[in-house]
């Protein structure tokens, strides 16, 4: 889950580049960084461990796709931080959810502990976020207008 | 497929996209098919250098730019005439053609028809937004004929083209639909259409956010399809007609054996052919 959002994160980072819209791609990028701490964290808890392959459609997330990726469908090329950090809080939020489940429905034990542990984590990037959130000016009203559109019906 | 490649191990879908930072808009669904067949190919673990992306023209067609393999991005509608003829003198290699409903139901709907009929192993992907992006938003084959746009005042008024019926009845040997929006199940299409030997046919539903905003709403309607794919090809058409369009998963798959070129036909060699004509 970790792996994917730190995927999309580049991917959106990337796009936001190719689109001119370098303070959004700026915003992904820092996303990116905090997923791959949290990957680089969970990969040294695995440490030598032997995990099965797991193909990616036969995780059981919550929705159509890792609980924690922003959907490739929901930005836009003009979108601003505020979009940004909502899509990103929203992720967070869905990540704070599927490791709460988990914690109440698995045994008591290590994997209990790791997703406990976790689970907070994910409840402090929504906290930071929401944070962030409340210092961004909201969008104006035409943010979507662009005077000289890429593609134009003519 | 008729070859299988040795497995690599450890290679992840990252390992098949290229440099190239795609041009498509932000939020279009050609991102999460581009992700959908990087993760099918790690999941085969195909070698990259085993594996051609072939396309036309049009804003999916960009997808060989966009990948760590060999690639060619031919001509307007003529992706599958292309693929055909690698396929058939590379048998070893496995072929995926990529474009959109534009070039492969109207410019290259003939090649289309027969691609299915010679039934040569490849894989054809067709990410279906029901416009011409890439040219402006003009109406493409699959697009409602009430669809009002600046480009097409009231709608067209014609009947769409239905790719998944024409490919039934012209012989393909897997029809399947997916949803970019679920690039994961995608992916597991992608991965039985190579896996299925002969021609395989995965529409992708994938939104054009800059000239369909109204298909951002798809996520909201598709569903799987509440059969299991069927070897019946009459039940399959019946499923096929009376589809709305938003049924995904595989919906047909069939044993037709697959057309290989016969070498063994082949009694004189090319220099004796060529005394037979005037240079």
């Amino acid at each position: 889950m970790e792996s994917e959002a730190l995927e999309r994160y580049l991917d959106l980072a990337e796009q936001m580049e190719v689109h001119h819209n370098p303070e959004v791609a700026e915003l992904f990028r820092k996303m990116a960084r905090v997923e791959r701490k949290h990957v680089e964290k969970i990969l040294e808890r695995v440490g030598d461990k032997d995990l099965p392959h797991i193909p990616p459609w036969e995780y059981q997330w919550l929705g159509e796709e890792a609980a924690e990726a922003i959907s490739n469908e929901d930005v836009h090329y003009l979108m601003t931080p505020h979009h940004a950090l909502t899509l990103a809080l929203g992720a967070e939020r869905r990540a704070f959810g599927f490791y709460t489940r988990v914690v109440e429905t698995v045994e008591p034990g290590e994997l209990l502990e790791l997703a406990r542990e976790l689970m907070e984590e994910e409840r402090e990037h929504v906290a930071l976020i929401e944070a962030w959130l409340a210092k961004v000016p909201e969008p104006a009203d035409d943010w979507a207008e662009d005077p000289d559109p890429p593609l134009l019906q003519e | 497929m008729t070859s299988s490649p040795a497995p690599i191990p450890g290679l992840t879908a990252r390992d098949y996209k290229s440099e190239v930072k795609p041009v498509w808009c932000p939020g279009c669904g050609d991102f999460s098919v581009l992700s959908a067949i990087t993760k099918a190919l790690a999941e085969l673990k195909l070698p990259p250098e085993k594996v051609s992306v072939i396309s036309g023209i049009g804003c999916s067609s960009r997808m060989p730019a966009y990948m760590n393999s060999y690639g060619f991005h031919g001509v307007h509608g003529r992706a599958v005439a292309l693929a055909t003829g690698l396929k058939l003198s590379r048998p070893d290699l496995t072929v995926l053609v990529t474009g959109g409903d534009g070039d492969g139901f109207s410019i290259g709907g003939n090649h289309f028809l027969h691609a299915c009929r010679r039934n040569v192993d490849m894989t054809y992907i067709v990410m279906d937004n029901q416009v011409y992006g890439m040219t402006k938003g003009q109406p493409s084959p699959t697009t409602e004929p009430d669809w009002d746009s600046a480009l097409s005042p009231g709608g067209t008024g014609l009947r769409p083209f239905h790719p998944l019926v024409i490919a039934l009845a012209s012989g393909a040997n897997f029809i399947a639909r997916g949803f970019s929006g679920d690039p994961n199940g995608t992916a597991r299409l992608i991965v039985d259409a190579i896996r299925t030997p002969g021609f395989s046919f995965v529409e992708v539903l994938s939104p054009c956010v800059t000239f369909r905003e109204d298909q951002r709403g798809w996520k909201k309607i598709v569903r799987p399809a509440p059969v299991d794919p069927t070897e019946d090809i009459g039940r399959a058409a019946r499923r096929l007609m009376t589809d709305d369009g938003f049924n995904l998963g595989i919906l047909y798959t069939g044993k037709r054996k697959p057309y290989q070129l016969r070498l063994d036909a082949v009694e004189e060699e090319p220099a004796a052919l060529e005394t037979q004509f005037v240079v």
